[in-house]
């Protein structure tokens, strides 16, 4: 885990980290070119901060793993995607301010 | 009350960043208060061409990261927040983000525009699935596909020129028989044999059940509708003025716009830059400059303001017993 408290999601570990995990999961789907992922990604680091022990928050670079995206019909970035029980419970897409995004993903609270 | 500072600068893409170099090369000690979008548009773009001094382009997030290490080498504080509220009935001015109040003699407004979205229901429900305002985020996902971009301005050819790139094939729809775009950029997204375009034509949906599968049209002139078979749908129709917090308090004009005189807006000691403000040129080239305006302006202003000082109550009471 980077020291920000955000796990780096690829390939080989989607299945056990974000679909087996007992906790939710927050996946944010993003890639180096794109200026969106860019604003948002201090968003997602507060929300990990805030929710640290509730809500696992990883990263996924969809130029580096695109058959993950493909896999889980992410076609926007930023995609931030919340993981319940191996299941997409809610996301959003686009960047946000953090109220909007955990309101959207249901995080108030 | 919180200290009071002589300017807070709401907004940090080219006008508010350009604002905090002057301000702070005037020792205003500026706050920049960036908000969510800190950087502006141009974080949102790749290659800048048409800034002076960067003959061979620059990358716009780069440039923002040039401009705000600028800003900041000459005193400016730079807070990555957004402004929840304002009051700008009183002065010192009032400037919120969530709990935490500023207060300032002068406020300059540089808060920009957003890209506009056409308003139909299926945008809403496809975005993310094909429905996108950002060519180079999400372009990506339908390489080899057959894609629409809607608008006719500089925007739209930009996104039909860089999607040719990954496209099977690229239709840009326009509602109007030419597009208002610059030479240059229409010339070049008209001579890409991948670039198709839909003349007279109004967009009515996105047709698809999960993910974009055609891009229903109207022709303007004929009124029949013809689905034009697209991956995705990438909309490039413009920009509206992020001017929410200002409504009430502020002069804006039907389309949302600050109305300035200059950079001054219709509340004396509240100054207005960029694409904010501007409903003509929309450049950071011009934001820029506007910027670089009103920071000036605020500078005279409040020496103005405190030459009353000096000579009995303060210009911030003086005006409240006239």
């Amino acid at each position: 885990m980077a020291d920000n408290g955000i796990l780096e999601i690829t390939a080989d570990n989607f299945q056990a980290t974000v679909l087996e995990n007992e906790k939710p999961v927050l996946v944010d789907f993003w890639a180096e070119w794109c200026g969106p992922c860019r604003m948002v990604a201090p968003v997602v680091e507060e929300i990990a901060k805030a929710h640290e022990g509730a809500l696992i928050v990883g990263k996924l670079d969809v130029d580096a793993h695109p058959e993950i995206a493909q896999r889980y019909n992410v076609q926007g970035i930023p995609f931030l995607g919340l993981y319940e029980h191996g299941k997409l419970a809610r996301h959003a897409v686009g960047a946000m301010p953090r109220p909007q995004l955990e309101a959207a993903l249901g995080l108030n609270g | 009350m919180p200290d009071v500072h002589d300017l807070v600068i709401i907004g940090g893409g080219p006008a508010g960043l350009t604002a905090a170099i002057y301000a702070g090369r005037a020792n205003l000690k500026p706050i920049v208060i960036e908000g969510f979008g800190a950087g502006g548009q141009l974080m949102l773009t790749t290659d800048v061409e048409n800034y002076p001094g960067f003959p061979d382009g620059i990358q716009g997030p780069e440039l923002m990261q040039m401009f705000r290490g600028q800003a900041e080498r000459f005193g400016a504080t730079t807070i990555q927040a957004d402004v929840s509220r304002v009051d700008l009935s009183e002065r010192p001015f009032g400037v919120w983000v969530d709990d935490e109040e500023y207060r300032a003699k002068a406020v300059i407004i540089a808060t920009g525009a957003s890209a506009r979205w056409l308003g139909l229901e299926s945008e809403t429900r496809l975005r993310g699935f094909g429905v996108s305002t950002c060519a180079t985020c999400d372009g990506f996902f339908f390489k080899d596909k057959p894609m629409v971009v809607v608008g006719g301005g500089d925007s739209a050819m930009e996104e039909a020129i860089y999607l040719a790139r990954m496209a099977s094939k690229v239709t840009i729809v326009h509602r109007r028989d030419q597009f208002r775009a610059s030479a240059i950029m229409a010339d070049r997204a008209l001579a890409n044999e991948k670039v198709a375009v839909r003349w007279n034509a109004a967009v009515e949906e996105a047709v698809g059940d999960g993910k974009v599968e055609a891009v229903r049209v109207r022709d303007t002139v004929t009124g029949e509708l013809e689905d034009i078979p697209a991956a995705a749908m990438f909309v490039a129709i413009g920009h509206d003025p992020n001017t929410s917090l200002f409504v009430d308090q502020l002069e804006l004009d039907e389309e949302g716009y600050v109305v300035t005189d200059g950079t001054r807006t219709s509340v004396e000691g509240v100054f207005a830059c960029g694409d904010v403000q501007d409903v003509i040129y929309r450049q950071a080239i011009t934001a820029a400059a506007s910027g670089c305006m009103a920071a000036m302006d605020a500078e005279r202003w409040l020496e103005a303001a405190e030459d009353v000082h000096t000579g009995g109550p303060t210009a911030l009471t003086a005006k409240e017993e006239r």
